[in-house]
């Protein structure tokens, strides 16, 4: 039948073949190569054209990803732990571009946390992924600030320090969009990118995505073996696009909804009654506990949609900065006289 | 420079010192003495008479000394003076020394609050009852210790006859035209000039009068031309981390932007600005904006500069254009932050690891600024480079006399930029593809939403196509192909500028603030039968001019504020035939460099 033999498009008419980037040079189990492949899930799914997203990231394992989706996409491979600044700069250029940040824990939790700060408090729209490993892959092993007190390491000895946590980081900053998950449960790391892709504003994902190379070890958390045992996924997730009617009738107290700028929701279902995404006190709280509990708590943390994003502080024209012609850029001839007469 | 000017009215003796001299003001900073220097030079200058002012200043917010130093120069020499003539005691911990400042026969105004012995007997003394008169005032008693300082400019304006009306003018502009400071700052004056006329008797020689030579010029400051240049050259981002002596030229972004780029149709800014936090972010944010296509800019000193080599060197590598401003200050380290120097040269020029250089653009000028503001992002598109521009604290911050602003004479020049309608005539595009065989390749900026548009820009080894490569012929060819454009940019940048005399056989080389020094030092020299012929540098890399200049001339000094000889040592690696003949004059105080100062440094090694 010839309908079974054209590939599957979506409803720009792309296949799924159009969403993918060059091979993986990662690992073979890379947890980065399952978020990889989420993204371009998700931006199939949600049939975004792939010219308008723009791909950043900064130095390590996870900052080689971009190279490896949307290879239509312009993309910017920046230094360690400055991808937040590159992006800030670039979006300026076109505000109707989506921008994807690819950032590990080396680079954002390390060198790169005067950035990643920065960037939470300024409200840029950019859906920030942290392919989080707690260990520095490319430089063959070392701890990183992610990792937890008391990991050994091959070669390394045992972490004397605390861990930072992305996601306490993020939410004190003034993140908009704070989540975390697993990159064993695609499923939610898929739900929760298209969400992130709709929100106008910061949108953090702290990803556990196991190192099989140096920190896959059952007792390690940033492993599989541990987020399998200790994930606790705080809702079900789903991400409901604009034009799609909610097919599931919930009852009462059993999903809250969450509408976003463009108007998509997400449901979150099976929802303890006490958590509120958008009481930041109640989730420190919250994640404390889980923490106490050694538990990898995960899903839609915190959101706040009301928060004016960067770009509605600058009063920009509709058509892209970028691409207003000389004459707009350049003040007029008869303006050079009224400057010289306001200069002494 | 010499404007040849007459003084239009002289009443004083044959021994009168007319429109000849410089005044030191010595206060505390933070006491708003710096209003009332300003109303002086702008007063003066209004009064037609070509006048210089440095601010110097310490790292401080309050309570540390400060001088001000005015030249007023009927021959319309402009460079700070190794002499003072009159000098204005302010503060007592530094009285005795403004005391020894003051040249014999010269002048000596002081704070009569100011209990300390004065034992020359070369001057005249002329003391100022400032806090009577400014407790006579009208002023609030918070604002006394503000306006006592426009007591010195009330006693000196009746003393070396300043026109009061042009004191008026200066105080409206200062104030913005807001009549009460102004009224509260002119009746001080008007009250010391009273006090003055019946209380002190002229004996000194010093007097100004009106001439004809500041009417071609306006007053401003590099910073604030810098931020109209680059506003006239389209700026469309910039980015910057507060940092002395550069943020003013931001905060010029900031003030002039809404006033001359809102869109008239739809009133919607066409820029923007980031406060960064820190220079790290700065230029990131600089290069993020100027790979999407937008005229982008950082401002910072030598400090900023450090921090933003990685990135500096990535821009580079990966081709991204955008302009930084590096206003020096004194370095190493936090050095004198509020003191200029030239000691950025090699640090900028080289600035990241590998093999990097860059075009660097040297304005010598308040006008050069807003020059080159526009120039360099003319440039930086055209080369798809970075551009630096080398600013100073004295140009960047201190008020000079200048020609007025030019509009730019050239259309704006965005460089190789492919959009849809481009690429589907393309069949072959690569962003690295050296197309038109002069080493510049197209861009395609994000947004463009061709099909074959978007690339991955690294900072690693990439093919023609931007693919990561390691090959080590394409690594090669890339670093090659970068020379090429640097070389091509060398005949595209601001050409050297000579000032001539007639059968010299040296020369001297110098750039930037020490303009002025230099061109005074020719006629000083030339005074001593010397004739000099000068070259100002107004980029790197050095033209071909450069080269000529060189070699035509016996020995050519190289005079620049810095320890090392910084732009002797470019210079000797650019020419090394001519190595031997090439003579570092670096000198690196802090203040900014004098006329005398390199004249005699000229002298000594001629005559010895």
């Amino acid at each position: 039948m010839a309908a079974t033999l054209s590939p599957k498009v979506n409803l720009v008419d792309l296949s799924k073949a159009d969403y993918r980037g060059a091979t993986t040079t990662l690992c073979q189990g890379c947890g980065h190569n399952s978020i990889t492949s989420q993204i371009i899930s998700a931006c199939y799914d949600l049939s975004i054209t792939p010219e308008d997203i723009v791909k950043f990231s900064g130095i390590g394992c996870s900052s080689k990803a971009p190279t490896y989706f949307l290879s239509r996409a312009f993309g910017f491979n920046g230094v360690h732990g400055r991808m937040p600044s590159l992006a800030t700069g670039a979006l300026f250029a076109d505000t109707s571009l989506t921008g994807i940040g690819m950032s590990g824990d080396g680079d954002s939790a390390s060198i790169g946390m005067g950035q990643f700060k920065h960037v939470m408090r300024r409200n840029l729209p950019l859906v920030y992924i942290i392919a989080n490993n707690g260990v520095y892959g490319l430089t063959k092993g070392q701890f990183s600030a992610t990792a937890e007190e008391g990991l050994n390491l091959k070669g390394q000895g045992q972490n004397q320090y605390m861990p930072i946590d992305i996601v306490w980081e993020a939410v004190i900053s003034h993140a908009t969009f704070v989540a975390r998950s697993f990159a064993g449960d695609p499923k939610q790391v898929r739900e929760l990118l298209k969400a992130a892709l709709s929100h106008r504003g910061i949108a953090v994902l702290d990803i556990i995505s196991p190192c099989v190379t140096f920190n896959n070890q059952d007792d390690s958390h940033h492993s599989y073996a541990w987020g399998r045992d200790h994930e606790v996924a705080l809702h079900d997730l789903s991400y409901v696009p604009v034009a799609e009617e909610i097919m599931v009738d919930y009852d009462d107290g059993e999903a809250k909804e969450v509408t976003m700028h463009d108007g998509s929701r997400i449901m979150l279902r099976k929802v303890d009654k006490d958590y509120d995404p958008t009481d930041r006190a109640n989730i420190l709280c919250m994640l404390e506990d889980a923490n106490r509990r050694q538990e990898l708590l995960t899903g839609l943390i915190y959101i706040d949609t009301e928060q004016e994003s960067l770009f509605d502080m600058y009063n920009l024209p509709d058509e892209a900065l970028n691409r207003l012609t000389p004459d707009r850029i350049r003040p007029s001839r008869e303006s050079i006289d009224e400057i010289n007469a306001l200069m002494f | 420079m010499s404007t040849d000017p007459s003084p239009i009215l002289t009443q004083a003796s044959p021994q009168s010192v007319v429109n000849n001299f410089s005044i030191t003001v010595g206060t505390e900073n933070g006491s708003g003495s710096q209003t009332s220097n300003l109303t002086l030079l702008r007063a003066f200058f209004k009064m037609g008479i070509p006048v210089s002012g440095k601010n110097l200043f310490p790292s401080n917010i309050q309570g540390l000394p400060t001088w001000y130093t005015i030249r007023l120069s009927k021959d319309g020499y402009i460079a700070r003076s190794d002499t003072t003539e009159i000098v204005i005691a302010m503060n007592a911990k530094t009285f005795a020394r403004d005391l020894a400042l003051v040249e014999p026969g010269g002048v000596f105004f002081y704070d009569d609050d100011i209990k300390q012995p004065i034992q020359r007997k070369d001057i005249t003394v002329y003391p100022m009852p400032v806090k009577q008169i400014s407790v006579a005032s009208d002023a609030p008693s918070n604002l006394r210790s503000y306006v006592a300082n426009m007591v010195y400019v009330g006693v000196l304006a009746q003393i070396i006859q300043i026109d009061v009306d042009k004191i008026c003018q200066a105080l409206e502009f200062h104030f913005k035209g807001k009549q009460k400071p102004i009224d509260l700052n002119f009746n001080v004056v008007k009250s010391a000039m009273e006090w003055a006329a019946e209380n002190l008797k002229k004996s000194d020689p010093f007097s100004v009068a009106p001439m004809d030579a500041t009417s071609e010029f306006i007053m401003s400051s590099g910073n604030t031309a810098g931020a109209l240049g680059s506003i006239y050259g389209g700026i469309q981002f910039a980015a910057w981390y507060p940092i002395t002596p550069a943020s003013s030229l931001a905060e010029s972004l900031n003030q002039y932007l809404p006033k001359l780029r809102k869109d008239p149709k739809t009133n919607k800014n066409t820029f923007a600005v980031v406060q960064a936090e820190d220079e790290l972010a700065a230029i990131g944010m600089a290069i993020g904006a100027g790979w999407g296509g937008l005229r982008s800019l950082t401002s910072t000193s030598g400090p900023g500069i450090s921090l933003m080599s990685e990135y500096a060197g990535l821009a580079y590598f990966a081709e991204v254009p955008i302009v930084v401003w590096n206003v020096q200050r004194m370095g190493p380290s936090t050095g004198l932050p509020t003191r200029t120097s030239q000691g950025d040269i090699n640090l900028t020029y080289y600035l990241g690891h590998g093999d990097t250089k860059h075009v660097v653009l040297l304005p010598g000028s308040v006008n050069e600024c807003f020059e080159f503001g526009w120039k360099a992002f003319d440039l930086a598109e055209t080369f798809q480079t970075p551009v630096f521009v080398l600013s100073d604290l004295d140009l960047g911050m201190n008020q000079w006399m200048t020609p007025p602003f030019a509009y730019p004479d050239k259309p704006i020049e965005r460089g190789k930029v492919l959009w849809e309608e481009d690429l589907d005539k393309l069949e072959d595009w690569g962003r690295y593809l050296d197309l038109d065989g002069d080493g510049i390749p197209y861009r395609t900026v994000p947004g463009n939403r061709h099909q074959r548009s978007g690339y991955f820009t690294r900072g690693t080894g990439h093919d023609d196509y931007a693919n990561y490569s390691e090959e080590p012929d394409q690594w090669v060819n890339n670093m090659d192909r970068l020379n090429q454009k640097f070389e091509l940019a060398r005949t595209a940048v601001p050409d050297a500028e000579l000032f001539p005399n007639d059968g010299a056989k040296i020369g001297v080389i110098a750039f930037g603030s020490v303009d002025p020094a230099v061109k005074e030092a020719q006629d000083l020299l030339l005074s001593e039968e010397i004739a000099v012929d000068y070259l100002r540098l107004r980029a790197l890399p050095i033209t071909a001019k450069v080269r000529e200049f060189v070699r035509a001339h016996e020995r050519v000094y190289v005079v620049e504020m810095n320890r090392d000889g910084q732009m002797h040592q470019i210079l000797t690696i650019e020419i090394p035939d001519c190595a031997m003949s090439l003579i570092s004059l670096p000198q690196n105080d802090g203040l900014p460099l004098t006329a005398t100062w390199i004249e005699n440094a000229i002298l000594n090694k001629e005559r010895n």
